[in-house]
């Protein structure tokens, strides 16, 4: 059968295939192709590390995805095991439930929620959409907010995730706002404020801000003050503020958490423009559950996303599964605390790892990773000589990490580094793998 | 509710998803005042929702026999997996699954490659997602009528591409001709918009009925010759009454030994057939290998749970089940058929002949007291609010003929639809047919 061509021809035009595909679907897979994400995840699953199996093969530190506590999970479903069936009476489980969640599952997940952000805000079910996973989440709201060829603000470096979810099929760009080292990647208004402006110049209409809190790839927290400073902005500006906290209970350190939501509470803001994103993937370790969530107190973007809710339905029998989990405080509590000790240990033994090499790692207190400077180690302090850096990982050090540019780091040499998905036991082999290209390095 | 202070995006405020048509308005009539035997006998019956409730028994004792497909990913073992389990691939023991199942459905006369299979959050979802790969907005689909209400939404909403119906009438049982099918591209080219394919459902939803071999013939043939997509939407295919009767595009694709297969996809979900709707499992089949690719990756907005995939890989692949089932299945829907159908005839009610899905095509035309949208929908209001039955008008579903409607047969118990029949013979024997 004959294949149709795919390189670099813009869009496939009608005399060369069998029917061309649209233009957003051609660039997209090109632009999947390309990333660095799609070739470091292969040579991951080509060859993957296993300490007994396969000590030599690649480790993954790319996915930030906590592990950590999974044991507690399974520990839950062991003593819980007729919470943990699907009640086979099947009317409960398959005519048509309300496609934007079961209300057990939100008042469940609002009072999960609750307890991990510590009781800062409380979730009302009635504001709440379930998705499927925080992807699905972040990509509705841009379908809800902005037109294709409209902008948000997004202050990077950012999750890579974002320009797909936001451009691909919502068709909306992404202004980058570049956060520096020297003010330790904190948002700047003063940045915001510009950015803005540029845009608007150039006849790009700005419909939000997309941030991420805690912030991946940084892991750092945004204070109250910005917060606060950020409601001035979009309130001035009459645009909205989406808040992607999905690693909301990942902080490991000492500064608090505040979540969007409690400061526009509290500080008498119109909430009508603010929007949060949570999900199970990242608090409880289930991606594969795919729960997402949007907290919105705008009840046109309600109303919409339940509409577009049609199109990334979860599934209730898993809707059901998890309710009584969420719903089981004791567990919550647990799960939290435990979570949060296991988290700081690695973390620490991450960062003094990474110390011997004079590696420094940006000093954070939340997320599943570290974000490391490895500009020591480049021989340009370039885009190029960070990817260099990061092939030389991929392929002598044989770990997968994320470099800084494709999440927009406009800073040659950052990377972020992921320590949930390995044990204790494995940082000294990380390290070692590491030393390979730090020795190298002094040749 | 006041428009908000911020501004939302167009298609947020568009009422291009169709949810404000008679098709939905009924369902709200039904919610507020919904029947039930015991309690509320003189309630509104829904017979406008298209969902299969006739072998629940069989799925019930399939969940009670095999406790391991309900629970957090058969055993504790498998947990971590099934919670890490986010690869938009999809499980290859549930795409294998899926694949051998939708074999079976067709009597093993094509065969299916579980890795041309992408999941999908349910067939909606597949059918938005197909039509955000193939097409641009301002491009147009064509699309046979009269044809299911929500592909206004999946199609249109937020894709930006336009629907251009190809016309059918009962002159010929609602098939596709050829000269539709002209006139429809025609009317795109008048307009100034690039058709990128055809969307066709066979079974068809709403008539019920099953697409003829040389109609399929005729439509892959156009697509060939127009170089354009043929998209199949086949959730229906399992519900055929007779297994043999139904011709499904992946046969033709077979026969022609995968000439042009490149244009030609399948969507099916689990929905209907298996009545399983809240598992929001839909499938997109692509003979083609760049669409396999892009639906994949763009699936990550509406993956399908692992624990889903999980349990419906273990019932999938009992092939004893699979197969009890779909035949059961079949039987109880043409009972069920048969007896509507009687029941109507002795109303006075003609049907469209059907063999398959989940509902009957009611020609309603003689009481109509004008032959035109406006008395179909007088006649269905009517009929909604003193009837007290929902039914869908024609018109929602873009019929160019006024006076028919469709029913849903197999979304209540045998009882129900016996007031329903009563019902509608009364309503009939009360009113004088038009002149």
């Amino acid at each position: 059968m004959l294949k149709s061509s795919i390189a670099g021809t813009g869009v496939m035009s009608r005399s060369f295939s069998p029917a061309a595909v649209s233009s957003r679907a051609t660039s997209m897979y090109r632009s999947e192709h390309e990333s660095t994400n799609h070739v470091g995840q292969s040579k991951c699953s080509d060859d993957p590390y296993d300490r007994a199996t396969n000590p030599n093969g690649v480790i993954q530190l790319e996915i930030a995805e906590n592990r950590l506590a999974m044991d507690l999970v399974k520990e839950w479903i062991s003593d819980n095991v007729k919470a943990s069936l699907i009640d086979s009476d099947i009317s409960h489980l398959v005519p048509y439930h309300p496609i934007d969640g079961l209300l057990e599952l939100k008042t469940a997940l609002a009072a999960f929620m609750g307890q991990v952000m510590l009781e800062s805000i409380s979730l009302d079910p009635s504001q709440m959409i379930i998705t499927a996973g925080a992807t699905s989440a972040i990509e509705t709201l841009s379908f809800c907010l902005a037109d294709p060829g409209d902008a948000v603000l997004i202050p990077s470096p950012y999750y890579t995730g974002y320009d797909r979810n936001l451009k691909w099929r919502a068709g909306v760009e992404i202004i980058p706002v570049p956060c520096r080292s020297i003010d330790n990647f904190r948002l700047s208004i003063s940045s915001l404020e510009l950015a803005y402006n540029q845009a608007m110049k150039r006849g790009v209409k700005v419909r939000a801000i997309f941030l991420s809190n805690p912030s991946n790839p940084i892991g750092n927290l945004i204070d109250r003050v910005t917060l606060h400073e950020l409601l001035d902005f979009v309130t001035e500006k009459n645009i909205h503020l989406v808040s992607d906290e999905v690693f909301a209970g990942s902080n490991h350190g000492t500064d608090e958490f505040v979540s969007i939501a409690d400061v526009a509470h509290t500080e008498g803001f119109d909430k009508t423009r603010v929007h949060v994103i949570y999900g199970l993937s990242k608090v409880l370790a289930l991606p594969g559950f795919r729960i997402g969530v949007i907290c919105s107190f705008n009840e046109y973007v309600l109303a919409t996303a339940k509409k577009y809710a049609r199109f990334f339905s979860v599934s209730v029998p898993t809707q059901r599964l998890l309710v009584p989990m969420l719903s089981d405080v004791n567990f919550a509590l647990k799960y939290i605390e435990i979570k949060k000790k296991r988290l700081r240990r690695m973390y620490e033994l991450f960062v003094e790892g990474l110390e011997q090499f004079g590696i420094n790692c940006f000093p954070s207190s939340a997320g599943y990773y570290c974000w490391v400077n490895m500009s020591n180690l480049m021989r340009s302090n370039s885009e190029k000589g960070e990817l260099e850096l990061w092939d030389k990982l991929l392929n002598i050090s044989k770990i997968n990490v994320t470099p800084g540019s494709e999440c927009r780091c406009v800073e040659p040499g950052w990377f972020r580094i992921c320590f949930t998905t390995i044990t204790e036991d494995d940082i000294p082999v990380v390290m070692k793998r590491i030393k390979r290209i730090t020795a190298n390095n002094k040749d | 509710m006041r428009p908000s202070t911020v501004p939302l995006s167009e298609v947020a405020v568009s009422k291009t998803h169709g949810e404000d048509s008679p098709y939905f308005a009924g369902w709200k009539a039904y919610d507020e005042d919904p029947y039930d035997a015991v309690t509320n006998p003189s309630g509104v019956i829904q017979m406008g929702l298209a969902e299969n409730q006739v072998s629940f028994d069989l799925l019930e004792e399939y969940l009670e026999e095999h406790p391991e497909a309900s629970s957090w990913g058969s055993g504790i073992s498998s947990f971590r997996e099934n919670a890490l389990f986010q690869d938009y691939h999809g499980l290859k023991s549930f795409r294998k699954a899926m694949a051998s199942f939708m074999e079976k459905i067709r009597g093993g006369k094509a065969k299916f490659d579980a890795d041309r299979i992408v999941l999908t959050a349910g067939a909606t979802g597949a059918n938005e997602l197909l039509t955000f790969i193939l097409a641009d907005p301002g491009d147009a689909l064509l699309v046979p009528t009269p044809y299911y209400p929500g592909f206004d939404r999946d199609l249109r909403w937020r894709t930006g591409v336009n629907i251009i119906p190809i016309h059918c009438d009962s002159s010929n049982g609602f098939q596709i001709t050829i000269e539709a099918l002209e006139a429809a591209y025609s009317e795109a080219e008048v307009a100034k918009m690039r058709v990128q394919g055809i969307l066709i459902t066979n079974p068809s939803n709403p008539l019920g009925t099953v697409m003829t071999r040389s109609v399929l013939e005729l439509l892959l043939d156009f697509a060939t010759r127009k170089n354009i997509h043929l998209i199949s939407d086949e959730i229906y295919s399992g519900s055929v009454f007779s297994s043999t009767e139904f011709v499904s595009v992946a046969e033709i694709v077979e026969a022609r030994r995968h000439e042009e297969a490149e244009r030609v996809h399948i969507v099916y979900s689990l929905s209907k057939d298996l009545g399983l709707p809240g598992f929001r499992v839909g499938t997109i089949y692509s003979y083609n290998d760049r669409v396999v690719t892009t639906a994949r990756r763009m699936s990550s907005f509406s993956l399908v749970s692992s624990q889903t995939q999980k349990m419906l890989a273990l019932m999938l692949s009992d092939t004893e089940f699979t197969e009890r089932y779909l035949r059961t299945n079949r039987e109880r829907l043409r009972k069920r058929y048969e007896f509507i159908i009687k029941g109507l005839k002795s109303a006075g009610i003609e049907c469209l002949d059907g063999n398959a899905g989940l509902f009957c095509w009611m020609n309603l035309g003689p009481l109509l007291e004008e032959d035109t949208r406006e008395g179909e929908l007088k006649l269905w209001e009517l009929i909604l609010q003193e009837v007290k039955l929902n039914i869908s008008p024609g018109s929602s579903c873009h019929c160019s003929e006024p006076g028919w409607f469709r029913v849903c047969f197999a979304n209540m118990n045998l009882q129900t639809l016996q007031v329903a029949l009563k019902r509608i013979k009364e309503f009939v024997d009360g009113r004088k047919p038009k002149n």
